[in-house]
């Protein structure tokens, strides 16, 4: 079943939900809507799923070319789960086949074998008797999902599926997800604010923000070639400089302290041993090699020429070292977590500016970082949007 | 308990015998007085006067309006607030306020306002009386003024209730294929039914209970257009006080039902919010 989206625009009462948003879900495939609250992705998903009506613009549904003549059958997990309170997990689960009509209407026997068998795909069958009161988050959600799966869902819709649990049990869950889904090869959308969750699952992620869709692409394609500063900035966290862009596209980090160069002349010099190479990816610029100049250009008095600009980079992206070289601009440890395979260092800039720092565990021994210390630090990697 | 919030005992002691006192003189008194009167001139004049033509009339005809009104409002209560709670749409607080001006308003201008309008001379009455309908002082009429004056008694039981369960339930349901009806019947009624069941009891001992509104439109009419409240009240003004308390003991022992019932529903609702998510 491929889903395709054409220009559905939203309005609510006050504001605007969704804009001019259009898409294509190819069969099978497992996408995550992916956005802060408010950008529209839970609108997009109830459209999709025919609880909202599009003011304009289209959703259709089909199978191979040609439309499906019954009504497509849509699976739908709602964020708090939405279990029928009064009714036990087999009651729940049978709901969508109790409720089937004319040629479809099954036999009580039918009926109890379909459920128990979905009960044990999501491992709860022993539980069958229970009241949804009685299970935990994790096994509502599983609940929610068997009942979701029982119509026989040509597509399968989740509102933040793991959003209400804590987050070992949300780990668990995302991989037993991702499982079952290539186990049953439904056409699948899961809204999610977890950037970490949509990059883990998904086989396409589509970032949105203010009713519009900002990229859609590989979880890949997303994080190392973000279309905008948005999607950069919603996939990760990152360190900003201010710098200058000069004519031949080489970037100049502004670091107050560096000593002043001798004139403008210095900085259209880049065969000067102090001036240090350093890729742009992606970005406006075309990646092309970038020369970055010495920590000594932007004295007050001097200022190169070029346009300002600010570039990025990912703490993973910065490398850092004891010794003050060229390229490379002073910071101040403030903080050291050393949980987990790469030790994260918070470092202040001499003018407050805070940066974030992955080191590899092995160089953070080997230099001997400690709180208080002086590091110079010099980003490897940059992105410079316009 | 910490010591903080205990107070000592003078002033708790102090505090209980106001209380206590304040209910037994307002509320318990009363009560056994009622029973008390009623049978000052022994159980043959009790049951005689409960057995009265007239009596047995206005009994069947309190029955009669609560059966007649008490559904109306049942309908009416559960469409608006469906209405109220699962749907947007413009003229919400008007509607919301509507539902208010029974609560606020007089029974006895409730009445009046009735006689205005369907009286003989009203605005619409006069047409009704051409066709040979009889609205003002006649059964109509006192179904119509308890229904105004019970309206939202149901209504603004279930509002709350309904608006903290949101719609997600219902909305699976339909997405699993159930037709409104069948969502309705299994998805929204086992979820209000202890909220509905609630406010049916305190609309119904309202409608059996209601004085100035029926006794505005009801021209008592011995017999016939006499609800129990008023027929008590008839047998007072003729100082008929043991026939008049020995009826007024119905009302009273309705009112206690009325109490075990309702203790009953909050036990269960309470029992089944301890199961609920």
């Amino acid at each position: 079943m491929s889903i395709t989206v054409t220009k559905v625009s939203k309005r609510f009462r006050d504001f605007g939900a969704l804009n001019d948003v259009s898409l294509t879900i190819n069969r099978g495939e497992l996408v995550a809507l992916l956005g802060p609250s408010g950008s529209g992705k839970t609108t997009l998903l109830r459209i999709i799923a025919g609880l909202e009506k599009p003011d304009r613009g289209t959703v259709v549904i089909r199978e191979g070319e040609a439309k499906k003549k019954r009504d497509h059958a849509v699976g739908f997990v709602f964020q708090h789960y939405a279990l029928f309170k009064h009714m036990s997990v087999f009651e729940n689960v049978a709901f969508g086949l109790r409720m089937r009509r004319g040629d479809e209407k099954m036999s009580e026997d039918a009926i109890r074998t379909k459920v128990m068998k979905l009960l044990r795909l999501v491992h709860l069958d022993a539980l069958h008797t229970r009241y949804p009161a009685q299970l935990s988050g994790g096994q509502r959600q599983r609940i929610a999902l068997a009942r979701a799966l029982a119509v026989e869902p040509d597509i399968l819709l989740l509102d933040e599926p793991f959003g209400a649990l804590d987050a070992k049990v949300r780990k668990e869950l995302r991989r037993w997800m991702r499982r079952l889904h290539e186990e049953l090869n439904i056409t699948s959308i899961f809204v999610t604010h977890d950037q970490e969750e949509a990059m883990e699952m998904a086989d396409r992620v589509v970032v949105m923000s203010q009713g519009k869709i900002e990229q859609m692409g590989t979880p890949e394609e997303v994080y190392l070639k973000p279309a905008n500063a948005f999607v950069y900035d919603f996939l990760g966290h990152y360190n900003e400089f201010d710098a200058w862009q000069l004519s031949d596209g080489s970037l100049l980090l502004s670091e107050e302290e560096a000593p002043a160069p001798s004139s403008a002349a210095a900085i259209a010099a880049p065969a000067k041993s102090w001036l240090r190479r350093l890729p742009v990816l992606g970005g406006l610029i075309a990646p092309q090699e970038t020369i970055i100049y010495s920590t000594r250009a932007n004295k007050p008095g001097a200022k190169p020429m070029g346009t300002k600009v600010k570039v990025f980079c990912r703490p993973h992206e910065l490398q850092v070292q004891r010794d003050r070289a060229p390229g490379t601009v002073p910071a101040r440890v403030v903080h050291v977590n050393p949980a987990g395979s790469l030790v994260k260092l918070e470092l202040e800039r001499s003018d407050g500016t805070l940066l974030d720092a992955e080191v590899p565990r092995a160089e953070f021994e080997a230099l001997k970082i400690k709180r208080a210390q002086m590091l110079y630090v010099r980003p490897t990697h940059t992105k410079i949007f316009a | 308990m910490s010591q903080r919030t205990q107070e000592a005992w003078p002033i708790r002691l102090l505090l209980t015998v106001i209380a206590v006192s304040t209910l037994l003189a307002l509320f318990a008194l009363p009560v056994i007085a009622v029973f008390v009167e009623a049978f000052s001139r022994g159980s043959d004049v009790f049951f005689e006067s409960l057995n009265h033509p007239d009596a047995r009339a206005a009994i069947r005809l309190t029955l009669l309006v609560a059966a007649c009104s008490v559904p109306c409002n049942l309908v009416f209560g559960l469409a608006a607030s469906w209405a109220i709670t699962k749907f947007q749409f413009t003229g919400k607080r008007l509607l919301l306020t509507l539902i208010d001006i029974p609560f606020s308003v007089s029974p006895v201008i409730s009445g009046l306002i009735y006689i205005l309008l369907y009286g003989a001379h009203g605005w619409v009455g006069h047409y009704f009386v051409a066709h040979g309908i009889e609205i003002i002082f006649a059964v109509p009429g006192l179904v119509l003024a308890t229904m105004f004056v019970t309206f939202p008694f149901i209504a603004r039981e279930l509002i709350p209730l309904m608006a903290e369960q949101g719609s997600d339930e219902e909305e699976a349901a339909m997405l699993l294929g159930a037709t409104p009806w069948q969502m309705f019947k299994r998805v929204t009624l086992p979820n209000i039914r202890l909220g509905l069941l609630y406010g049916v009891l305190i609309c119904n001992a309202r409608a059996m209970g209601e004085f100035g509104a029926v006794s505005v439109v009801s021209g008592h009419i011995r017999g016939e257009t006499t609800t129990v409240p008023l027929y008590v009240e008839m047998l007072y003004n003729e100082y008929n006080f043991a026939a008049a308390f020995a009826v007024a003991s119905v009302l009273t022992l309705l009112a206690l039902v009325t109490l075990v019932a309702k203790k009953q529903v909050e036990k269960k609702a309470k029992r089944a919010s301890r199961n609920s998510i």
